[in-house]
């Protein structure tokens, strides 16, 4: 039996000669710290999406063709709809385990984007996307904005009422973009909403191309990760020029496919109990009709709040009017990836320093003014988030929905600045506290059998070329790429 | 003269002027309008005049604290008072919100009896028979009239006047077609011509049925939409994930 693998092994060797990049990939070094595994939740997501959608498309029909609803759901019996929305119903009421697997999508692409996000603010918080990784972030985040736009395709295919008020709104924000908006719009929708082909565009926008998108730039990611390798904290052991951790095999391979598995059984227990876009409930579109408390998934909901707090200004230039929605809809959005695609480089201009290359990571209360800044983004957009709930919110705690919107306005002014400027103070005095870790007591026996207490740094294990006491250095330690 | 026709002349005589001076100060003692409910005028009389009369007038003629109710009808009375809403709180509320109600039904059918002798006009207490009713149509219905400000699911929406649709699932059906009728507040009536009464009873079972949307995919989360999909999300999904990774992962 080994014999035979040992024979297959030597045929696959001699003509792909991979053997030798096997066996540096298999001892290859992953950290450990928890936040490294963020990624990894997207990741595993972005696979259970594939999974789950790919048993979708055999059931869904992107077509906009009128039919008579003849299935088991009751209340929609007899009534008209497309083809779409009634594949999406059959997929909830007869198809075996569509619910499941319908629900386990979805919740996967609301987790998805949220790692991402999570993700995305561990890499900035932690300075993990200066020189060199500014290219990886760029790649990162070209990734956050494609999730998203698959995500809001994705949320617009069933052709239910819901759906089609955010599609609406896409239409109008597209119409709302200066000299090329018609073009656009039509490019999408391929005529005026509602229009009869938009529904397959989008699929195959959904389906083929932002998820190969998708694949291809994750592939370029983690290749570069692989490339450049991690970043890590500081500690023990632990310089600018290795890695400690765990070896690719077996150890950080086997945790995690297990934590793929956790990664599915949460997604998969959501999916069974609790109830994701009934669009049963919601009824098929009708251009004529809106329903109240309409609002998008979480990571378009910022969009929504900004549409909804945004005074109703119209300008007029050179002959051109420009609507009011084109302010929060299509220069929010610019804006705000544009500063997040920019970050490395605004930030890398203002401290001088940057000119070298870093592999370890900042705390973020020994970076103040980024971490304040930060913080007071994320504020911005939870503002903004909250605001898209203005008219549930409303319903909920009874109050008048005129004055949250005002509210809502001034938080989204004041809230921010206050929150970065109570960031960065908490960040200065947190960095003038003696630091713990440095200052621990470290036991170390020296080679004539004698004990000899010091602090972090003197102990010789901080990272100054000294052999640990406990050998990590070669264990599961390895040079970088550069280190020589 | 027979005793017969001394009785008769004897009432018209006396009764005549009487019943004119009756039909004068209350019109529905004379002719009983139909869809009144079955309650006593004088009793009635006497609840409106303790709870009622102090904002609506002793003859439900209006005051600056209250609207008029000559003319608004059994429907109105009947939803206005079974939903709690009357008698209002004194004191600047809004709107008037659903309350538990302060009268029992024989109570609120004497009101009704009392209101509508002063006005026969407006619509009566919609009778249903639901049983033949077409719950897709009302499904169709609901969505088209309704859910712009009730929502599709019926739990309520704020509308841009600062005031609430409340949520419907309190809502008997008795009260559901009172209200399509009337049109409480800043809801629009919906009569016998924009609803027949087939379309009517239709609507009344679909948002009946709202009582206990079909949660075939689990827990409903309230049937508020994306919003609280998005906090499950977050806190039961990628929070549970994140516990995991501390769990997993090195915490240094
Ligand atoms: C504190 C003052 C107040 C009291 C007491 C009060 N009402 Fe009202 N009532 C109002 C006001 C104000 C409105 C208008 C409410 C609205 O439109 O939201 C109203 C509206 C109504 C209406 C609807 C009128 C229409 O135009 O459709 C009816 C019916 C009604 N009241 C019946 C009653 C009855 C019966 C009582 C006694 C049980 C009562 N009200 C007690 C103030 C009062
Ligand atoms: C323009 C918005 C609007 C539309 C459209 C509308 N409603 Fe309403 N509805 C309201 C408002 C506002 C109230 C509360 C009235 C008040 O108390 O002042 C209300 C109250 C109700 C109530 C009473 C709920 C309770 O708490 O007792 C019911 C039932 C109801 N509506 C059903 C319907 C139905 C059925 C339709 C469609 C045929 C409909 N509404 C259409 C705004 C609307």
């Amino acid at each position: 039996m080994t014999r035979t693998i040992k024979r297959a092994n030597r045929w696959f060797d001699d003509r792909l000669g991979a053997s030798g990049f096997v066996r540096t990939a298999l001892n290859k070094v992953f950290p450990d710290h928890w936040s490294f595994m963020l990624g990894e939740i997207a990741l595993y997501s972005f696979l259970l999406l594939v999974l789950t959608g790919i048993y979708l498309t055999f059931f869904f029909q992107p077509s906009l063709k009128e039919v008579v609803y003849d299935g088991a759901y009751a209340p929609l019996k007899g009534v008209e709809m497309s083809q779409a929305y009634e594949s999406t119903l059959r997929l909830s009421y007869e198809v075996r385990a569509g619910m499941v697997m319908r629900q386990m999508h979805h919740w996967a692409a609301i987790i998805f984007l949220a790692a991402i996000v999570v993700h995305v603010g561990r890499v900035f918080f932690t300075g993990a996307f200066r020189r060199p990784r500014e290219l990886n972030w760029i790649v990162g985040c070209s990734l956050l904005v494609l999730a998203m736009a698959n995500g809001f395709a994705g949320y617009s295919l069933p052709d239910d009422q819901l759906s089609g008020t955010g599609l609406r709104i896409a239409y109008s924000i597209a119409l709302s973009i200066p000299l090329g908006g018609t073009w656009v719009a039509y490019l999408l929708f391929g005529g005026e909403f509602p229009a009869e082909s938009i529904i397959s565009r989008l699929f195959v926008i959904h389906v083929l191309l932002l998820p190969l998108a998708i694949l291809g730039l994750l592939g370029v990611h983690m290749a570069i990760v692989w490339r450049q390798k991690h970043t890590q904290f500081r500690g023990p052991g632990k310089t600018e020029d290795n890695v400690v951790g765990s070896r690719l095999w077996p150890s950080y391979a086997l945790k995690s496919v297990g934590f793929f598995f956790l990664v599915s059984a949460v997604t998969a227990l959501l999916g069974g109990l609790a109830q994701v876009n009934p669009i049963w409930l919601y009824g098929p579109f009708r251009a004529a009709d809106v329903s109240a408390a309409s609002q998008p998934d979480w990571y378009v909901g910022w969009l929504d709040g900004a549409l909804r707090l945004f005074p109703g200004w119209e300008i007029r230039a050179f002959g051109h009017t420009i609507p009011a929605v084109f302010f929060p809809g299509v220069l929010l959005p610019t804006v705000s990836f544009g500063l997040l695609f920019g970050w490395p480089f605004i930030e890398a201009r203002f401290t001088k320093e940057d000119v070298r290359d870093h592999h370890l990571l900042d705390r973020p209360r020994e970076r103040p003014l980024r971490t304040g800044i930060g913080t007071g983004v994320i504020t911005f957009y939870v503002v903004l988030f909250f605001a898209a709930a203005t008219d549930v919110l409303a319903t909920v705690f009874d109050v008048s929905v005129t004055g949250l919107l005002v509210a809502f306005r001034v938080a989204l002014l004041c809230l921010p600045p206050v929150v970065a400027f109570v960031t960065y103070r908490l960040c200065k005095e947190a960095a003038a506290l003696p630091d713990e870790e440095d200052a621990a007591p470290v036991v170390v026996r020296t080679a004539s059998g004698a004990y000899v207490t010091g602090h972090g740094h003197q102990a010789g294990n901080g990272g100054d070329g000294t052999p640990r006491a406990d050998g990590l250095d070669e264990i599961g330690s390895g040079p970088r790429p550069d280190a020589h | 003269m027979t005793r017969r026709s001394a009785a008769l002349l004897v009432l018209l005589v006396l009764g005549g002027p009487f019943s004119v001076l009756v039909t004068m100060l209350h019109p529905a003692a004379a002719g009983q309008p139909a869809g009144t409910a079955d309650g006593d005028v004088e009793q009635g009389r006497a609840l409106f005049t303790t709870g009622c009369s102090s904002c609506h007038g002793l003859r439900a003629e209006g005051t600056r604290r209250g609207p008029s109710l000559l003319g608004v009808g059994a429907a109105s009375v009947d939803f206005w008072v079974s939903t709690g809403r009357m008698p209002l709180k004194t004191g600047g509320a809004r709107q008037a919100v659903r309350k538990p109600p302060a009268y029992q039904r024989d109570d609120i059918d004497d009101l009704i009896a009392y209101v509508t002798s002063l006005d026969p006009d407006g619509p009566p207490i919609p009778e249903l028979d639901l049983a033949r009713a077409d719950l897709a149509e009302g499904g169709e219905l609901f969505r088209a009239n309704c859910a712009a400000c009730h929502g599709a699911v019926g739990i309520g929406g704020a509308l841009a006047s600062g005031r609430l649709a409340p949520p419907l699932r309190p809502a008997s059906a008795a009260q559901v077609a009172e209200a399509v009728r009337i049109g409480p507040g800043t809801m629009p009536n919906f009569g016998p011509d924009t609803f027949s009464q087939d379309q009517l009873e239709a609507v009344v079972t679909y948002v009946e049925s709202l009582d206990h949307p079909d949660d075939r995919g689990g827990s409903g989360l309230g049937h508020a939409g994306p919003i609280p999909e998005g906090f499950v999300g977050w806190l039961a999904g990628l929070g549970a994930l994140l516990l995991a990774c501390y769990w997993i992962g090195d915490r240094e």
